[in-house]
């Protein structure tokens, strides 16, 4: 599987150079996020806000009305828990097109309970007229720069940085699910990089008979209800979430309430982090200790079907990625 | 757009709207047209560009959130003018004084006098904590401190697009409590925002009582300064000092002028309710009828005529 390095950098840059409105903001988290190349060449596109979150996001509110769109660079968990009163009043209810583009979501970074958005998806997708949408792969995380940047409101981003594989040839489409598999015993719906342990998990799935249906989702919100509904009532067992967020309020919560009011009767295990906070660690160690990865999926699949597979561990690191990520660097604050 | 009236009439004008709507609703924000009366005068009619309302001389009633399925939503901005390039833009920080907001706009001849017969009614636009659809607002600022920042960013775009127009922000100085108001003065003092100034009513009042018991802010002037802003004080409720403050000359940095004020300017009988001033009621009719003729005595207006209410 390729490797892409860094793949947010070279894609806001391109897409900042062919749009003059769109500006630069940063919190002190200026190579963290993939932009000081940026800075660095286009300093009269780039405003350092400093470690002052609350003011930056009523500031870009300002930059909005002024009629700019500015890309907020920070960690993800930095964009909504200090500055949330200031995300609603100075950019969600008067839908100014702010770009906030929020880094090492859920697990992804090993800067424990501070660093780690594990609510970010179930606070954004509440407020009204916010956008939310999440990448899964360096397709994904070059594409949704202009993705997010069409949108006439504002939007939230899940953006995975460093060494990112490519999973996906086709660019993010706002509102697009994927459909990755069409099976028909039981439905999987992951998104962000909870998709790349769902491959590995069909991988062995396949090899045990089991035929899953597998969607990936870029788009929180607007979500897609009534699509999720079809493909559940497609399956024969159930419905397994996995997601890099808590359980409740993100991808989990969505496929429940759209299962819910369609009146269709599914099983469904939500498979994400349990009403529990991380701690710090390496992205595979925690994937593995709060049940996020494609053993967890495999024994949901199981508790699904009422069949056990014989897939161990083994099994998975057969197709595991690990041998890739362990050659990049480990992720640095 | 100037108006044929002085700042001084203006003043006035809004401390006897203010009062005469208070006494028949049974209470509202008289200490704020008390101490604001004179800075809010002096803004519309003498220190911003603005151009003439684009907007209903009386408020169209509530018209929905901004949303995408709301096409047609409009800020309550359009009451200051067009958002013209040449033309200043004015941010109302502390959205509770927006009855004074509203009494200036009515003495300024950007809204009729029935407009504010619809303060606070349900379905009305003209809301009691200023929104950004009432008159006179274009960004919610209910929660205070947000406002500098928005106008900083705001004016930083401006800037950038070669606007000549400024962006001021009334403020008011309980404000500064809030973390967030010396952030954004940091940030507009580092990018250098000059097209940026605000007024603050340095009253020294905020919802609890009086802010050395709520919570001692200490010097202002000395903080703001040694953030990097430029600061000039003057007597709130002089509008020769208000010219001459808000004309000091402030290159590279952005303008704070701090309007040292009385809560009870023009109405002393409210001295009795020091310091619960920040929303008066009448706890009797016996109370109300004494207010409504001592403060119109003070006032030199004939008291309201209660009626019925």
């Amino acid at each position: 599987m390729e490797m892409v390095d860094r793949p947010y950098a070279a894609a806001f840059e391109a897409h900042a150079l062919r749009h003059p409105e769109v500006l630069c903001l940063s919190a002190d988290l200026t190579s963290s996020c993939e932009i000081d190349g940026f800075r660095d060449r286009h300093p009269d596109r780039f405003l350092s806000l400093g470690m002052a979150e609350q003011n930056m996001m009523s500031f870009a509110g300002g930059l909005g009305l002024a009629g700019f769109r500015p890309f907020l660079h920070s960690f993800g968990v930095f964009l909504y828990r200090r500055p949330y009163d200031q995300l609603v009043a100075s950019v969600a209810y008067p839908r100014r097109r702010v770009r906030l583009m929020g880094f090492l979501p859920g697990i992804t970074t090993p800067g424990g309970m501070t660093h780690q958005a594990i609510e970010d998806v179930a606070v954004m997708r509440t407020l009204p007229n916010m956008t939310v949408l999440e990448a899964g792969d360096a397709t994904e995380v070059e594409s949704i720069v202009a993705a997010a940047d069409s949108v006439d409101g504002p939007v939230y981003c899940r953006i995975l940085r460093g060494s990112v594989p490519r999973l996906f040839e086709t660019p993010l489409r706002v509102g697009e699910m994927r459909e990755l598999a069409l099976g028909t015993d039981v439905l999987v719906v992951t998104a962000g990089i909870a998709t790349e342990e769902a491959l590995r998990a069909r991988a062995a799935l396949d090899r045990a008979g089991v035929s899953v249906r597998h969607l990936h989702l870029t788009t929180h919100k607007p979500f897609d209800a009534a699509r999720i509904v079809d493909h559940a009532a497609s399956v024969r067992h159930g419905v397994v979430t996995l997601e890099n967020h808590l359980i409740a309020g993100g991808l989990g919560s969505q496929v429940a309430e759209a299962l819910a009011e369609a009146g269709l009767a599914r099983r469904l295990v939500r498979l994400g982090l349990q009403d529990t906070y991380a701690h710090g660690g390496s992205r595979p160690y925690l994937m593995r200790y709060y049940g996020l990865d494609a053993l967890a999926l495999v024994r949901a699949v199981e508790r699904l079907t009422g069949q056990e597979t014989g897939i161990g561990e083994e099994d998975l690191s057969a197709v595991r990625l690990e041998a890739v990520h362990s050659a990049v660097k480990a992720e640095a604050l | 757009m100037r108006n044929e009236k002085s700042t001084e009439e203006i003043a006035r004008g809004i401390r006897r709207r203010v009062f005469e709507h208070s006494i028949r609703n049974n209470g509202g924000y008289l200490s704020q047209a008390c101490s604001a009366a004179e800075q809010f005068a002096f803004l519309y009619n003498e220190a911003l560009t603005l151009g003439p309302s684009t907007r209903p001389m009386v408020p169209p009633p509530f018209a929905g959130v901004p949303s995408a399925a709301n096409p047609d939503y409009v800020t309550g901005a359009g009451y200051n003018g067009p958002a013209a390039p040449e033309y200043d833009r004015l941010f109302i920080a502390p959205a509770h004084y927006a009855l004074v907001a509203y009494a200036c706009l009515i003495e300024t001849g950007r809204m009729a006098p029935e407009g504010l017969e619809q303060f606070n009614k349900d379905g009305s636009s003209v809301e009691m904590i200023g929104a950004e659809h009432s008159p006179g607002m274009e960004v919610h600022n209910g929660t205070l401190g947000i406002g500098l920042s928005t106008a900083a960013g705001l004016a930083w775009g401006r800037k950038r697009k070669g606007e000549t127009g400024r962006v001021c922000v009334f403020m008011s100085d309980g404000e500064v409590q809030e973390g967030q108001i010396w952030e954004a003065v940091q940030a507009a003092v580092h990018h250098r925002i000059d097209n940026l100034w605000a007024l603050m009513d340095v009253n020294r009042q905020q919802c609890d009582g009086a802010m050395d018991d709520v919570m001692a802010v200490g010097d202002i002037a000395a903080k703001l300064r040694a953030f990097g802003a430029v600061v000039a004080e003057c007597d709130a409720h002089d509008i020769p000092a208000l010219r001459e403050a808000a004309a000091t000359p402030h290159e590279g940095r952005p303008l704070i002028v701090l309007a040292h004020s009385s809560p009870t300017q023009g109405m002393e009988f409210l001295r009795r309710r020091f310091p619960r001033l920040h929303y008066v009621r009448f706890r009797s009719p016996e109370e109300r009828q004494e207010m409504n003729e001592a403060i119109a005595a003070e006032l030199g207006i004939p008291p309201v005529d209660l009626g019925e209410h």
